[in-house]
């Protein structure tokens, strides 16, 4: 179906009109068909074509070939929505409706994403806008003993802001929703309008724990526009980098979970070894989170023998003291108790929902950006997929755990065999009216960028799909049925982004 | 049980002795800019053209960079063969005057003082509510860790409270979005009096990267009157722990 769909693979580069316009009904019988065949939604969303006119945009990964197919379809101000065919389109219907007035006819629940201003003066009139967040109304059950907990925006903790709002039978949860769009930064129309000094910096505070992985996603996106391709020197310290913010927020995320039972050893010594990875990546390059590293073309700092020699020493004494402070988690009953069979989301649903990262391969389902769609230095070095099969907080706990031990050896092994070489090519010009889609296996999984430009070679269109946005109703999932108690542990096993989702 | 307390003696003690000592810091860290005294005025310029937040500002002759906007990036150091601007290794940045995170190339002496109110309410004990309005979850991170056992921040009589009905003090990160400054108001009015605010990172203090941004407002400031700024993009945790004790008199 080469003419009704283009086929191309991570962050390769082609020309914009390549993406073939079908008609709405083919567009939608295409992704269904696309989806039951094993397909998943990377991203979907609107372009403006000319006054009132909106092209569809949707693109799809086909995990198990390593290709992406984009296609698209032209609408005005309604279609028939897919989300009761494709539930993993029913996030970005929302999003479409609520930036553009676009309305997906049949949406089951079209609440706003953001409760922002529509992106165009002209559609104000067709959308809710953020005044009607009372008006919409949320989810309810209601009946004897039913009760509800509304919990945010500002939470107990230091952490960022969302509403969630439990509908509860003593102590069981029926139903969580939840509501974001507390941290909407306008992102996204930032970067076309804003001068170009800037891009990175918003590329590295998209979501400011996950630097290195939006950094690597807009420069993948960039270098591919510009044919520029990166030497083998900085792709390894960038696989290194990688790796290191996937250690530090891992780490941190299993010490959390135990301070979330109460377990304090690992929380201790987790807190303070997440710390010394993040120490590791400012060794390299001056900040913690690794700002100022990754830039278009290469890296900005380059590593000596004697920093590479410090580097192992300092990985490999954390690394065992890691081992050590985790070890405790699978030895003392009570831990497991508390993770074993809590916070449950089934494979199916996952599938369903088109749930990415951790969370996909705690429920068995071999997905990962790094083995699917290898870009940089992992087309050369391969980092085995972890997957553990329960689903529960426990399986996303110990896929974590899995991650740490093989990205410690991916690390180490780069750093003993770091090609020699330049760190950075120079960036030619972007082409002109190219459209790319480079995605990353960041630590809370994917990221999808996707840029466009036009007849002059600048940025026309650019759309990030972070991971949490993919994963957020995977955690409203997981804790229906459980205890409200239990929802600190199913939050932090998830551990979403707030501000990715909101941008 | 064993294997629990064979790990307590195998992590160690990890506090550092701060303020005692100061930690070790990486080679690359870019601290407090400065402006070289003998650079020309184009390469002031030159360094000007490059900063994306507009934190380097010219007037007539003089220029000067305004650390509350500034995302300590590198960009001007690094354009300048000159080194007209160079970032040195100094960490400590906090000011309660906006005025005194301006740097400017001919200096004036600047002593940072702590208000003497301050010091007899809070000093021996303070609460903190933190809370985030469009932060981007690195400055969050970052005040974070100071509760964990390196810093142990609670040895300073410090801490983070979970309500503001228990806080003596708002933390604020992040630009102020359109959808927290409601948030923010209601929490900083539950807050009893004397009550102290302090914004940290560039965000917070003046929009940083987002000033000129529709859907967020330019820092805490402009909704709320701050009494601690403490920059950086994210500034470094002991930054913002050398903050917190100095404007509660703990540290000079």
């Amino acid at each position: 179906m080469n003419d009704k769909c283009l086929i191309i693979n991570n962050c390769q580069a082609k020309m914009s009109k390549d993406i073939p316009i079908i008609g709405f009904t083919e567009f939608r019988d295409s992704v269904i068909t696309e989806t039951q065949i094993g397909a998943r939604v990377v991203s979907f969303f609107a372009k403006v074509k000319e006054e009132g006119r909106f092209i569809l945009v949707i693109v799809l990964a086909r995990d198990k070939e390593g290709t992406l197919a984009v296609f698209s379809t032209e609408v005005k101000e309604s279609y028939h929505s897919l989300t009761l065919d494709v539930p993993q389109v029913h996030l970005f219907e929302r999003e479409i409706f609520e930036q553009w007035g676009i309305r997906p006819n049949g949406h089951p629940w079209l609440r706003p994403v953001r409760f922002h201003q529509p992106y165009s003066e002209e559609i104000s009139k067709f959308v809710e806008n953020r005044k009607a967040r009372s008006a919409k109304p949320f989810l309810r059950i209601s009946g004897q003993e039913t009760h509800q907990v509304s919990v945010g925006p500002v939470h107990a903790g230091i952490i960022e802001p969302g509403h969630f709002l439990f509908q509860c039978h003593g102590e069981k949860v029926f139903n969580l929703e939840i509501s974001l769009g507390y941290q909407h930064r306008g992102l996204e129309r930032s970067i076309l309008s804003a001068p170009s000094q800037r891009l990175i910096h918003y590329m590295e505070t998209a979501a400011g724990d996950t630097t290195i992985g939006h950094c690597l996603a807009y420069c993948q996106a960039i270098e591919a526009l510009a044919d520029c391709r990166v030497p083998l020197r900085a792709a390894a310290i960038r696989g290194i980098l990688l790796e290191l913010e996937r250690l530090a927020n891992h780490t941190g995320d299993l010490g959390a979970l135990a301070n979330d039972i109460g377990y304090l050893p690992t929380t201790a010594y987790c807190g303070r070894l997440r710390g010394d990875f993040l120490n590791m990546t400012a060794y390299i390059c001056g900040n913690r989170f690794g700002r100022n590293i990754v830039r278009p073309g290469g890296l900005s700092f380059d590593l000596d023998f004697s920093m590479i020699k410090e580097l192992i020493k300092r990985l490999e004494e954390t690394f065992e003291d890691v081992k050590n402070a985790v070890s405790l988690l699978w030895d003392s009953s009570l831990v497991v108790e508390r993770f074993d069979e809590t916070g449950i989301l089934t494979k199916i649903n996952a599938i369903d929902l088109g749930i990415v990262g951790v969370a996909a391969r705690a429920c068995g389902i071999e997905r990962d950006v790094r083995f699917d769609f290898p870009t940089g230095i992992f087309k050369f070095s391969q980092i085995p997929v972890s997957t553990h099969s329960s689903g529960d907080v426990f399986s996303r706990a110990f896929v974590r755990w899995l991650e740490i031990q093989r990205s410690f050896e991916f690390i180490r092994d780069q750093l003993k065999n770091l090609p020699e070489g330049n760190i950075s090519h120079e960036i030619g010009n972007i082409n002109k009216d190219r459209t790319v889609v480079s995605l990353i296996e960041a630590w809370r999984g994917e990221i999808a960028h996707i840029v466009f430009t036009d007849n002059a070679g600048k940025i026309c269109d650019y759309k990030i799909t972070d991971p949490s946005f993919h994963n957020w109703l995977g955690l409203a999932i997981a804790v229906r049925g459980e205890a409200i108690s239990d929802f600190p542990i199913c939050n932090k096993s998830f551990n979403l982004s707030y501000c990715g989702h909101d941008l | 049980m064993l294997k629990v307390i064979y790990s307590r003696f195998k992590q160690g003690y990890r506090t550092m002795a701060f303020p005692a000592k100061e930690d070790v810091f990486s080679e690359r860290f870019l601290g407090k800019p400065c402006f070289n005294s003998r650079s020309s005025i184009d390469d002031l310029a030159s360094s000007q053209s490059v900063c994306p937040t507009g934190a380097i500002s010219r007037c007539g002759n003089n220029f000067s960079l305004d650390m509350g906007k500034c995302l300590f990036c590198g960009e001007c150091q690094k354009v300048c063969a000159n080194k007209a601007i160079v970032f040195t290794r100094e960490y400590r940045l906090a000011a309660q005057d906006k005025n005194d995170l301006i740097i400017r190339s001919n200096p004036k002496d600047i002593e940072n003082r702590t208000k003497k109110g301050i010091k007899q309410i809070f000093g021996r004990s303070l609460k903190l509510r933190q809370l985030s309005a469009g932060g981007c979850n690195a400055c969050e991170s970052d005040i974070n860790v100071l509760s964990t056992p390196s810093f142990d921040l609670a040895r300073f009589g410090i801490q983070f409270v979970a309500s503001p009905r228990h806080a003596d003090g708002l933390v604020v990160t992040g630009p102020v979005t359109e959808n927290m400054k409601i948030a923010l108001e209601k929490t900083y009015r539950a807050i009893a009096s004397p009550k102290l605010v302090i914004a940290i990172g560039a965000c917070a203090i003046s929009g940083g990267l987002y000033q000129i941004d529709s859907q967020c407002n330019n820092g805490v400031d402009s909704l709320i009157p701050v009494d601690l700024y403490i920059p950086g993009c994210p500034p470094h945790p002991l930054t913002i722990l050398d903050g917190l004790l100095t404007v509660i008199g703990r540290i000079k």
